[in-house]
């Protein structure tokens, strides 16, 4: 008898809360995200994978001085200089190992130049590791910057720092 | 002669086809709405919106090997899916699913066969469905397997007195055991027989869950404990036919219920076929709402529940009924 009132008292009273709280619920947006297809905005300041800066006449920022190197906490970049047709010094060599990388920005906050970025792409998977060492090709942004999908972040990611070609 | 054979081979084609698509659709609309209760977005791949998702399954299952382990008992293991698929289709050849139709001068009752006693049928051959659950689990070889299948056993005991007796009200007040009749009598919303017999209602919808070994009360597959319960051995279509035949007792018993006490096809404007399927979907809606809202029973609470709880409410409730009647 006891358990025949309990157990009515639950059906009245107790169950539809319960059966309400996942209704309500049934109505919410979903948290997950149809990954691959759709991507979560990152935000402004995400440090993703790493961009080399031009000027706007297409010339390198990079100077191979170094500095981010000795920044890096993870030892990740590796460089070697050479001097171009006017004289200037450039990196003919510039790596980042992606493995080693661990995003932390202080290549950025380091440079002289303005001339690295971490931008916001994080998808990196690869099967092998050699594919991780990026290249100063890969890391170049391309030169005719119009209408190409970095302008976006590159603007962005200047309006974070409060630097803009003019002030140089 | 012929023409009555040809007519019903008909309407038999088509309710089987209409069940199994039906039961191809429940399963969507059970990951979607669960999904959505969970905040996720299930499945999506498959045609819009996953529309295609269950048609994706069905292929993938016939196409899986069919792995059948050493130890098994070979003749009732290959028997057991039928054995528990059969019946969950057999329910729907008593259920009126449409109001009579005239077609080329003809009468045509639409359901499959006019039992003057298919309420007692349906009962009598739900009840059948398991032996095949308690044979698959017997014959699989397998712990789990066997598991499942005393569960299931001891949770029909318990609860095929209660699921006999929920419905004893209605049939006290309509005085009929055919479905046709019963429908008949449900004519305006305030005669269904919700109203008149709401415990027996709630009764029903217990004991029916139980009965189709959904989610409060799915100890014979319980995941958590015993991998999948009694179908744990099988694969491929084998496995496909159990599931199957799990989401047509589902809609038995949904289809049975909304005959039983929503008026069945009875309902305005819309045609008599539409309100049918809304009736059992919203059924099966209820279904899936439980099941993405409640845990799982432990074993003794559910056999207190249908020995200590179920079985004296639906005596009660039978009694009562019969009393008023009697007045």
């Amino acid at each position: 008898m006891k358990e025949i009132v309990k157990v009515l008292g639950n059906v009245v009273f107790k169950m539809p809360q319960g059966l309400y709280v996942t209704f309500k619920h049934l109505f919410k947006k979903p948290v997950t995200l149809d990954y691959p297809r759709r991507k979560k905005p990152m935000a402004p300041r995400y440090r993703g994978r790493h961009y080399l800066e031009r000027y706007d006449d297409g010339t390198e920022r990079c100077v191979c001085c170094g500095l981010c190197a000795a920044a890096c906490p993870a030892d990740a970049i590796y460089m070697e200089p050479e001097e171009n047709e006017k004289g200037e010094r450039r990196a003919i060599v510039y790596e980042i190992n992606l493995l080693r990388c661990i995003f932390c920005g202080f290549c950025e906050e380091a440079c002289p130049e303005e001339a690295i970025f971490l931008g916001q792409e994080y998808e990196f998977s690869d099967d092998n590791r050699d594919s991780f060492i990026w290249t100063k090709d890969q890391m170049l942004v391309p030169h005719p910057r119009k209408d190409n999908p970095f302008k976006r972040i590159y603007r962005r990611v200047r309006k974070v720092y409060g630097v803009t070609d003019k002030d140089k | 002669m012929l023409e009555i054979i040809l007519i019903s081979s008909v309407k038999i084609v088509v309710v089987i086809v209409a069940v199994l698509t039906g039961c191809a659709y429940a399963t969507y609309m059970e990951r979607k709405l669960v999904a959505f209760m969970q905040h996720r977005i299930g499945p999506l791949y498959a045609g819009p919106y996953g529309l295609l998702q269950p048609i994706a399954d069905a292929v993938k299952l016939i196409f899986k090997e069919d792995v059948v382990p050493n130890n098994v008992e070979r003749v009732t293991y290959a028997l057991a899916p039928i054995i528990s698929f059969i019946p969950a289709l057999l329910t729907f050849a008593v259920v009126p699913f449409a109001a009579d139709a005239t077609l080329f001068g003809r009468e045509i009752k639409m359901v499959i066969s006019d039992l003057n006693i298919g309420v007692l049928f349906i009962f009598a051959v739900t009840s059948l469905g398991v032996y095949g659950l308690v044979l698959a689990g017997w014959s699989s070889g397998s712990k789990y397997s066997l598991m499942g299948a005393l569960r299931s056993s001891a949770q029909m005991i318990s609860y095929e007195v209660g699921y006999g007796l929920s419905i004893i009200g209605v049939i006290l007040v309509a005085n009929t055991l055919s479905l046709r009749e019963l429908v008949a009598q449900q004519a305006s919303v305030f005669d269904w027989f919700v109203w008149k017999q709401p415990l027996g209602f709630l009764l029903y919808l217990t004991c029916a869950i139980a009965e189709t070994n959904r989610l409060p009360f799915d100890l014979p597959e319980a995941e958590s404990e015993l991998v999948a319960g009694y179908h744990t051995e099988y694969s491929s279509m084998r496995f496909a036919t159990f599931f199957i035949s799990e989401y047509a007792n589902m809609l038995a018993v949904s289809a049975v219920g909304a005959t039983l006490f929503f008026g069945g096809w009875q309902g305005p404007y819309l045609p008599s076929i539409a309100w049918f399927i809304i009736k059992v979907f919203l059924f099966m809606f209820f279904y899936i709402w439980l099941r993405g809202t409640f845990p799982r029973f432990r074993y003794d609470q559910l056999m207190s529940f249908g020995w200590k709880v179920l079985l004296p409410l639906a005596l009660l409730n039978t009694m009562v009924t019969a009393a008023i009647v009697m007045l």
